[in-house]
């Protein structure tokens, strides 16, 4: 999720320039020049040695192979993806990989495309592609070596498949972990060849997730099953309004509850310290605290929306975009069409709410947490504690779900750990948020509002586009700003509004930012959440409105110059087997999105069920590149299209009189169930290019298929979000 | 007071809050921690256990309504029904984030004991009381048609 565009030290290692990287950084930190040998080997806590090629791979004397994988597992597949990728150019057997989240290491575990160690904007195959392939490839080859050392013949003769290295001439085999111990004396090589992708034998294969087995018998361990020794559970008081603060605390009533040992104030609210969770959830409830809202947003969501509108027609923009000249293309118009969006604040409300766990002892601190920046987490905690970046050790847990929540850009959750475990003193302690915290908790997809026109010529065509998105930037204020913000731009903030697949005459994007004491966030997709609903519901209305077919219309536009955007349309029209919205109970409604480097489009087939949209298919194609995990696409495709359907019909952050949140858990903040999930179809285009990610690129398209279904079948636009704010 | 109640089939006597829901006594108290926080509000199904053979949400019931009641968590879910839905889940790469699926294994567990061969519809009315935001459902309703097919043969 999310800062897709952080490029400041953008990096495209060659092979070679990698690799050398990689192993010269591990031994010119640990090892002198003359114990090279000894860098392929690493002891482990019982006594054993495993065989460590790089940072990325450790083969053990019981033949597994576990892969340190630099991305946080949120259920996107990251402890599957990075590891099929090692053994594939390994040749292992896939029941022998395993998969560990990596240590908090900047020069060894960063993202190549961010510069820091960090999990979002769908980056992680993408940027680990070529990186877990040379790991896994010169891991053969130290094998392959040892094997070439103990049997005395030409290592050309020597060939690797499931897991099993073999001479065929001599009739000998050995497993992995048989060779481990001689392979730890070989060199570590650089610029080992990789395969050829027709030679694949794993990616692109459908395998059993490496975390499949855990996560469907309760055994996977979540930041919120840690229990260390004498640990105390801590439950939060935040604000009622945002940018308000503590003006002062009664904790008497609180710390006369049973378990209740300490009550502090810490500057993101008031913290109960308590022997267990049910006596921390008990003695928040005892709290009386008066609130200095001096500060604070006490407009209503409404009156925000109100103040947007009118921004968007008289408020100093950022012109994104300005080709052709529009002033003259609209003046020359036959006509034009206009329309206004309105988009409410989102929850992430993933199902494991924020928490962690810190211990201090001795100036040492250890944190688990389910966070997608542990390289900020790291120095947030030492600055809050006063202690040196070394002295803490940020340990990634598996994150109970995120959509972009656990990507916090100002580490708001790691402070507020750590201010607790100051206000404590030594000892552990586990933070965890009820779901109310959590959903009235800031951190929200931006309130947004579009505004579009388009001038048409007498034959229907569009001749002139002109969009203005008003919303505030998430970057902006923090400590992205200044690593991906330029000339004052936060491209998260209209992403997808600006480079459309379409051909446009004359196309203006302008962007109005906007301030407020709510905090956004980067919500799955982004920008794309909303600029896709826009422009794809507001395109389909043209070009219905000027009597052309959805697909074809779409296709006519891209006039050959985006074949794979139109790869794609033509894919799902084929699939649906589209000739228009349709006739009976139910409509067909196309869009197509191209977000992070990902194309997909898709059909809902939508009809109306007492008064509401009711989604029964969603054909979907998607182009990412090499598919590693077809399976794994597939999933985040569905999954990608439940949590877009889910909110875009039914959900919504409101903030009502005095900028109080109305919301405050599943009951108020409704989410999609099973029997409201489509039947999904999903068909990946067979390709060659630089896989792409797909954790987001599924979500974006599929509300405004069902919207534009959905005026197929009832005549009625949907502007305003989500749909059930406009129905009854 | 002190409340007694088996676990997995393992006696348990808990001597705290009588106020205290079951899922904390679970996660605080005996450490069994496959069962989930979701929303503390019996909304999202993250939290559900047996009780006495039927799913309950953990995170309303309260430590004093538990004497001589039998507790059954994902940890120890025993029976064809649980093996086949936990075989199903890991056979279509059910979980994502996996969060939510110790309740929804549990769930569809309850359902296959009382009805063997649900309909598609019996599967959502049984399974929507267990939200999953990575909105894993396709495949849960997949999984479960799957484990009533191999309870079959």
């Amino acid at each position: 999720m999310y800062p897709h565009i952080l490029k400041p030290t953008a990096v495209t290692p060659t092979r070679r320039g990698f690799l050398a990287g990689a192993t010269g950084l591990v031994l010119a930190t640990h090892l002198p020049g003359k114990a090279r040998a000894q860098a392929a080997r690493i002891a482990t806590g019982d006594g054993t040695e495993l065989l460590a090629p790089n940072a990325f791979v450790r083969i053990a004397p019981d033949d597994t192979v576990t892969v340190l994988v630099k991305h946080i597992e949120i259920g996107q597949g990251a402890n599957t993806g990075l590891p099929i990728l090692v053994a594939e150019e390994l040749d292992a057997d896939w029941s022998q990989m395993r998969a560990e989240a990596a240590p908090e290491n900047l020069a060894l575990y960063k993202n190549l495309f961010f510069g820091i160690q960090g999990t979002g904007g769908s980056t992680g195959l993408a940027n680990s592609y070529m990186q877990m392939r040379e790991a896994g490839a010169a891991a053969r080859a130290m094998l392959v070596d040892a094997a070439g050392r103990v049997w005395g013949v030409p290592t050309s003769e020597i060939t690797v498949s499931k897991g099993v290295v073999s001479h065929t001439k001599s009739d000998r085999t050995a497993r992995f972990g048989e060779l481990a111990e001689e392979a730890m004396k070989g060199e570590v090589p650089v610029g080992v060849k990789l395969k050829d992708p027709k030679d694949f034998t794993l990616i692109g294969t459908s395998v059993t997730r490496l975390d499949s087995e855990e996560k469907s018998n309760g055994t996977a361990t979540f930041a919120l099953d840690l229990y260390r020794d004498g640990m105390k559970t801590v439950a939060m008081l935040h604000p009622p309004q945002f940018g308000a603060t503590v003006a002062s605390v009664d904790d008497s009533a609180a710390l006369e509850v049973a378990g209740v040992r300490q009550v502090a104030q810490v500057p993101s609210g008031v913290a109960v310290i308590a022997d267990n969770t049910f006596a921390a959830l008990k003695g928040r409830d005892a709290l009386n605290v008066e609130w200095d809202s001096s500060g604070a947003e006490t407009r209503s969501s409404d009156q925000i929306a109100a103040d947007f509108l009118q921004a968007a027609i008289f408020g100093a923009g950022k012109v994104v975009e300005d080709t052709g000249a529009i002033d003259d293309a609209f003046a020359g118009a036959d006509r034009v069409i206009e329309a206004e969006y309105v988009f409410p604040y989102l929850a992430h409300a993933p199902m494991e709410t924020l928490d962690g766990v810190i211990e201090v002892k001795n100036g040492e601190v250890d944190a688990w947490i389910g966070c997608q920046f542990p390289t900020a987490d790291n120095q947030t905690i030492a600055g809050v504690l006063g202690l040196s970046p070394e002295k803490v050790r940020v340990h990634t847990m598996y994150g109970g779900g995120s959509f972009g929540r656990r990507a916090t850009q100002a580490s708001h959750f790691a402070q507020e750990l750590a201010s607790v475990a100051k206000a404590g003193g030594d000892g552990a302690y586990k933070v965890m948020w009820t779901r109310e915290n959590d959903i009235r908790g800031g951190h929200y997809r931006p309130l947004t509002v579009h505004r579009l026109r388009a001038g048409l010529d007498t034959d229907g065509n569009i001749t002139a586009w002109d969009n203005v998105v008003v919303n505030q930037s998430i970057m902006a204020g923090t400590p992205m700003e200044a690593m991906a913000m330029r000339d004052g731009l936060d491209p998260t903030s209209y992403e997808g509004a600006n480079d459309l697949p379409y051909v446009l005459p004359a196309k203006r994007l302008t962007w109005v930012p906007q301030q407020s004491p709510v905090s956004v966030l980067w919500w799955r997709s982004v920008g794309h959440t909303h600029t896709a609903h826009a422009v794809e519901t507001f395109l389909d209305e043209v070009l219905e409105a000027t009597g052309k077919d959805a697909v074809q219309g779409r296709l006519d536009m891209m006039k050959g110059d985006r074949p794979r955007d139109a790869a794609v349309l033509q894919r799902v029209a084929e699939m649906a087997n589209w000739s228009g919205p349709g006739t009976g109970d139910t409509r067909l409604g196309v869009a197509v999105v191209r977000s992070f480097g990902s194309y997909v489009a898709q059909i809902a087939e939508v009809e109306d069920r007492d008064g509401m949209p009711f989604v029964r298919k969603v054909w979907c194609a998607v182009d990412c590149g090499v598919a590693v995990t077809p399976d794994v696409v597939k999933a985040q495709m569905e999954g990608g299209i439940g949590y877009g359907l889910g909110h875009g019909l039914y959900s919504a952050i409101t903030l009502g009189e005095g900028g109080r949140v109305q919301e405050s858990n599943f009951d108020s903040y409704r989410s999609l169930r099973i029997n409201e999930m489509p039947q999904v179809d999903v068909s990946i285009i067979d390709s060659q290019a630089e896989p792409k990610g797909v954790g987001e690129p599924g979500t974006p398209p599929v509300l405004p298929a069902v919207a534009n279904a959905w005026r197929a079948l009832t005549g009625k636009t949907q502007h305003q979000l989500p749909f059930r704010a406009n129905m009854s | 007071m002190p409340t007694s109640f088996t676990v997995n089939g393992k006696d348990v006597t808990v001597d705290a809050d009588p106020d205290t829901p079951l899922l904390w006594v679970l996660r605080d108290e005996l450490k069994l921690t496959g069962t989930k926080f979701g929303c503390g509000i019996a909304q999202c199904g993250a939290c559900t256990v047996l009780l006495d053979g039927q799913t309950r949400r953990s995170c309303v019931t309260p430590l004093s309504t538990l004497e001589g009641a039998r507790v059954e968590t994902i940890e120890e879910v025993t029976g064809p029904e649980a093996e086949a839905v936990k075989a199903a889940w890991v056979d279509i790469n059910v979980p994502q984030c996996g969060y939510c699926q110790s309740g929804q294994v549990m769930s569809a567990t309850a359902l296959l004991q009382v009805i063997p061969k649900p309909t598609d519809e019996e599967i959502d009315n049984a399974m929507a009381g267990n939200i999953c935001r990575c909105a894993t459902y396709a495949r849960i309703r997949k999984a479960i048609r799957q484990a009533s097919d191999s309870l079959e043969a």
